[in-house]
């Protein structure tokens, strides 16, 4: 069952995000599909993350699919101009790969080449609006006709609590108008606060015409602790969830951080409108199993009859 | 696009008198004739896009990208976002509202919207912004903003 299909089922969707290698080999990503199979329905490969080079997502996304994993191809807006995006949306259907994943992506400021001249040439909300443009009129933006147009279903991202608050349910609005069909968040480390921003997102229906996953991660270190609070640009950890992380001894920060992203799962999964759940955790793929086993939630193979829900 | 890379810009001009201005400048039939006139004569066009470019420049920092957003954009220009975002911020924006790449200064997204809420008109963030034509960089946008040339600008 695809991802689309599973979600269309009504059932819950796992999908997790895995970070491709620095270097000429898809082996890892074989070796990370193999571990995830039977507990996600997806994987997103990321899309030089960070800003940092990395084997290209559509290669990453192919060496899934290859595995026998399905892969969100994550594009970002950051590095290819609206010649190159186009030509990517095409090669990747072509080759199979059916979910895109669209961002504005960071900036190269962030990264490892900080001298990279930044592209922009579309944002997030115009570059949805041309792969959808392109699947269901079968045209370019510049009007040329695609003979045949690509299959794609569409993903975007938000993040439900940065400012300007009152207007991030709109922004999903618009991301939703101009053709996201799937929605995975940046970091929850705060239910409440997804909670307070999915009640505008009914509001508005969009959980109705959107299938809404909320990123959730686990920490494996202090260190990573730390990088979460002030380095990554968008991401809030409450005052609490840092306390308690630090509380524990250093050596069983991984722990207790795989027991929060159960915990905040489960509580997540208790929310109207929310669609599924979106592991972050690129980088320590092997916590997912242990995570999701606890949190209770279990993608339904039907050749392995593992029990859904 | 151009020389200089864009940083957010905190607009001088008050949101209500922005949009009391705007109401003199809405195209009409008078105005686009003088925009013709204008665009007429090399000397002309040359002398009143250096004058909009000091104008805005001054008030809003912008960078002439040739299809002005400031009326719905609260007046706030999207063009000096790091990353040139026209349909509203990214998810990189600080807890404090703070730009992801300039964190000291504001994002111009969160200031677009303050004002824009701030006059009633947040329902215009909502619109979406086809992509920029990057040929017009340079040109007075006010001509052809004038000229009808901003018509297939927003709309899905």
């Amino acid at each position: 069952m695809s991802l689309r299909e599973r979600l269309a089922s009504g059932a819950f969707a796992i999908t997790a995000e895995i970070s491709p290698p620095r270097g000429a080999d898809t082996g890892p990503i074989e070796r990370t599909a193999a571990l995830l199979r039977d507990w996600v329905d997806a994987v997103n490969v990321t899309d030089n993350q960070g800003s940092n080079v990395r084997l290209a997502s559509w290669a990453g996304s192919l060496a899934a699919l290859k595995a026998g994993l399905e892969p969100v191809m994550q594009m970002t807006c950051r590095d290819r101009n609206r010649i190159a995006l186009q030509s990517d949306l095409l090669g990747a259907s072509a080759l199979g790969i059916r979910n895109v994943l669209v961002m504005t992506g960071d900036h190269p400021k962030f990264g490892d080449h900080p001298a990279a001249k930044p592209v922009f040439d579309l944002d997030s909300v115009q570059l949805l609006w041309t792969l959808r443009h392109m699947r269901d009129q079968g045209a370019l933006l510049s009007g040329r006709r695609l003979d045949p147009p690509p299959d794609c279903f569409l993903g975007a991202v938000e993040n439900p609590v940065a400012p300007p608050a009152a207007f991030r349910a709109e922004r999903l609005g618009k991301k939703v108008d101009a053709g996201a069909q799937f929605v995975q968040t940046q970091y929850v480390f705060d239910p409440g606060a997804f909670g307070r921003w999915m009640a505008q997102v009914r509001d508005l229906g969009l959980h109705e015409r959107c299938y809404i996953l909320p990123g959730v991660g686990a920490v494996r270190s202090r260190r990573a602790l730390d990088f979460l609070w002030d380095k990554v640009p968008g991401v809030q950890v409450p005052d609490e969830v840092y306390r308690r992380l630090r509380a524990v001894p250093a050596d069983q920060t991984a722990a207790e951080g795989a027991r929060l992203a159960a915990e905040t799962i489960r509580q997540l999964s208790e929310i109207d409108g929310v669609a599924g759940v979106h592991l972050l955790v690129a980088g320590h793929e092997q916590a997912a199993p242990g995570i999701l086993d606890e949190a209770g939630v279990r993608v339904s193979r039907e050749s392995e009859g593992h029990d859904g829900r | 696009m151009t020389a200089r890379p864009p940083v957010p810009a905190h607009p001088r001009l008050g949101a209500r008198l922005a949009y009391r201005v705007q109401r003199v400048l809405r195209p009409r039939p008078g105005l686009r004739w003088l925009s013709a006139r204008i665009e007429a004569s090399g000397p002309a066009r040359t002398l009143f896009t250096g004058a909009e470019r000091q104008a805005k420049q001054a008030l809003f920092g912008c960078r002439m990208c040739g299809q002005c957003a400031l009326p719905v954009t609260g007046y706030v220009c999207p063009m000096g976002c790091p990353k040139e975002l026209r349909n509203g911020p990214c998810g990189g924006v600080g807890a404090d509202g703070g730009c992801e790449v300039y964190p000291e200064m504001r994002c111009v997204w969160v200031e677009a919207y303050e004002r824009a809420a701030g006059q009633g008109r947040a329902a215009d963030l909502r619109l979406l912004h086809r992509p920029a034509d990057h040929r017009r960089w340079g040109e007075s946008s006010w001509l052809n903003y004038w000229q009808g040339r901003d018509e297939g600008l927003w709309g899905s």
